[in-house]
């Protein structure tokens, strides 16, 4: 049976600067219990320059680490490149499954990825699971975020782009022993499309955070923004947008949170002068605690809040801010 | 030069009805519109257009009815509307659709640019535009916001890839997928209306592409991926707690909030 030719849950490991995408523990975390249930091996790619450490996927429990090598290749995002690189181990290894993190980098390359190797793929997944018959069920929002679907591949690899912060990450373990089997890349290359620098990595990571509080059109100016600013920087928090404000210049793309910007789960989602359009909820609604602020009781985003504060954020995000202030000094002088 | 330019048609997803009992998407009593992101793309072509001189083709796969959605991109100022359409081709997937986008495009014959959305608002897949261009074998820039520069002969592009924001420049033949940002699409105007009104759609089935593509890669047979169930989620049970006239017992309990989840500054 042509099955039983392709074995093994592959995670593509995505790295930039040497530092590996947490996604892939994820991931990893992921692929060991499909893995086990399948009664096969978890294997990890990476593809980057020499000096990597790629025993960390071994301690994040793969069974084999495949290290693409390269010094120079891999340290600007070229689909071509990867792509190419990935499709020629892919035909090698043939595993049943292969999952990559759903970050940019991920939807852009694993869909090339596919169209090459001819087998499906499944968007943005939020869940996968092995069926009775021991094929992956793939689990992913649709229709702008209004549905599931349960998605089944007919050919093999059976792969899909999984979305970052739905799973736990692998635990640790250095005693974890695997293989660690270095390749050297293919350099056939890509002489079209030239990276001509990286122009802002501005290191606001409102998708790590634990807190994010948002602002939208409800904020005037810049310098209003600044007590938005303070009341995340009081919860250990970033800022996020609504595409409004941002729209306005107040706040740069990088903080804007919804359908298209940043997907955020944070403990505390905080929502100010947002008056809640699905394709801000999109990006929000996943989230631990939602609190709402916004002066007109029927707004939308009252619907997906658990705390709904009716009023205006001129007056109560700066009593908010005094209050955390109060019981810090109390705390301290306690 | 010439520019392609991918428009698929969705259902106007404010009117998409979710019957969360059955798993079924109602579509019906939903108009459709031409997909936002693509009406980015056509944007970005026509910029392009205008100081290049290069023809806009815009292609579409779907159901007759996306005729609408071509003369639509001709009103906007595309130059032709080629629409791929037979029964043949209901259910396809990314791969499906991807190959049949391709092997339109090879008949075109052709082409420097290929630009698309980056997503649609029902598949929503965002997998179209780099499976196009892998079929194709020509490199793709994606998330492109903003265009920078461009001659008859390369374009230079702002990517958001990679956590960061990258300068990219690509020679032709290229695909990129564009977002919302790029630009702001433009309205029909009267002159293009009356031209969208007498244009010739130029329409595809099965037999006019059998030369480039085998009936067995499109549609269903064609599609590795199956949906096998829709749910539709229940709106998630929130505490729902309002606060409307006392501004300090909103803040009070916000700060009970914070201190449970142990968000407060760590050295309180
Ligand atoms: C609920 C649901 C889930 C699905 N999940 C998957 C999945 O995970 N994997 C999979 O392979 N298929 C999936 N499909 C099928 C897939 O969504 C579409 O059928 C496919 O035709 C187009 O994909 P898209 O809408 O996601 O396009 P996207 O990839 O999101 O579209 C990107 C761009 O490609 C261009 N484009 C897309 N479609 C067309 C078209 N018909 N004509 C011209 N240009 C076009 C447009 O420029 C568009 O902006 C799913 C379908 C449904 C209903
Ligand atoms: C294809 C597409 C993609 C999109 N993607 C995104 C996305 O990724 N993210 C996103 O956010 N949007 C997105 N949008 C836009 C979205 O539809 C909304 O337009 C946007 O979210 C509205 O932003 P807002 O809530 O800041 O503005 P508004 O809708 O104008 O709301 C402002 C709110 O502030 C309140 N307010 C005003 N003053 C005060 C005050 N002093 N005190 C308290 N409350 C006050 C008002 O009552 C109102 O509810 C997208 C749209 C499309 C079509």
């Amino acid at each position: 049976m042509e099955e039983k030719e392709y074995t093994g849950v592959l995670v593509f490991a995505e790295q930039k600067k040497g530092d590996i995408h947490k996604v892939a523990y994820e991931l990893l975390g992921k692929g060991k219990t499909l893995a086990d249930k399948l009664n096969c091996s978890l294997m990890a790619v990476v593809l980057g320059h020499p000096d990597i450490n790629v025993k960390e996927l071994v301690y994040r429990g793969a069974d084999k680490v495949y290290h693409i090598e390269d010094e120079m290749i891999f340290s600007v995002p070229d689909e071509v490149v990867y792509a190419e690189n990935l499709v020629e181990l892919i035909k090698d290894i043939k595993p049943e499954i292969c999952l990559f993190g759903a970050t940019t980098f991920g939807r852009s390359l694993a869909p090339r990825v596919a169209a090459v190797l001819e087998t499906g793929l499944t968007a943005d997944c939020t869940d996968l699971s092995i069926d009775d018959d021991m094929k992956l069920i793939q689990i992913r929002p649709a229709f702008s975020e209004n549905i599931l679907a349960h998605i089944k591949s007919d050919n093999y690899p059976q792969m899909a782009t999984v979305r970052y912060k739905e799973f736990d990450e692998a635990d640790r373990d250095e005693t974890n022993t695997g293989e660690i089997i270095k390749i050297n890349a293919l350099k056939s290359g890509n002489s079209l499309v030239e990276v001509i620098e990286e122009i802002s990595n501005e290191n606001i990571n409102i998708a790590d955070a634990d807190v994010v509080v948002s602002a939208g059109v409800g904020i005037k100016s810049t310098e209003d923004l600044k007590m938005i600013q303070e009341l995340a920087l009081l919860l250990g928090g970033e800022v996020g947008a609504s595409r409004a404000l941002v729209e306005t210049g107040i706040l740069s793309k990088s903080h804007q949170v919804g359908y298209s910007g940043n997907r955020v789960k944070p403990k505390i989602y905080i929502a100010c002068g947002i008056s809640g359009a699905p394709q801000h909820l999109a990006g929000m609604k996943e989230s631990g605690i939602i609190i709402a602020i916004n002066n007109d009781p029927s707004a939308p985003i009252f619907k997906v809040a658990d705390y709904s504060i009716v009023g205006d954020i001129y007056k109560i995000i700066p009593e908010l801010i005094e209050t955390i202030k109060n019981e810090e000094l109390r705390v301290k002088n306690y | 030069m010439t520019i392609i330019v991918l428009i698929k048609q969705v259902p106007d997803m404010e009117k998409v009805k979710f019957d969360r009992e059955k798993g079924r998407i109602d579509r019906s009593s939903a108009g459709t519109e031409i997909n936002p992101f693509d009406l980015n793309a056509l944007e970005a072509a026509l910029v392009i257009a205008e100081k290049t001189g290069a023809k806009v083709a815009a292609v579409s796969m779907g159901p007759p009815q996306a005729e609408e959605s071509l003369r639509e991109a001709i009103a906007r100022g595309a130059d032709e509307g080629i629409l791929l359409s037979d029964a043949k081709f209901g259910g396809s997937d990314v791969k499906a659709t991807s190959s049949l986008l391709s092997a339109a495009i090879r008949k075109i014959g052709s082409y420097d640019l290929i630009i698309a959305g980056i997503q649609t608002v029902d598949g929503d897949t965002g997998q179209v535009g780099p499976e196009v261009a892998g079929i194709l074998n020509i490199p793709h820039i994606s998330n492109v916001e903003s265009i920078r520069d461009f001659t008859e002969e390369s374009i230079e592009v702002v990517s958001n890839v990679w956590e960061g924001q990258y300068l990219k420049r690509g020679k032709y033949p290229l695909l990129m997928t564009v977002t919302k940002d790029v630009n702001v699409p433009r309205l029909p105007n009267f002159k293009n209306k009356m031209k969208a009104r007498k244009a010739e759609i130029t329409k595809w089935d099965c037999s006019d592409l059998k030369e480039i593509i085998d009936e067995s890669r499109l549609g269903v047979k064609g599609s590795p991926t199956k949906v096998k169930k829709i749910e539709v989620p229940a709106q998630s049970q929130r505490e729902g707690k309002i606060f409307k006239d006392s501004s300090s017992e909103a803040v009070l309990e916000m700060l009970d909030v914070f201190k449970k989840s142990r968000v407060l500054n760590k050295e309180v």
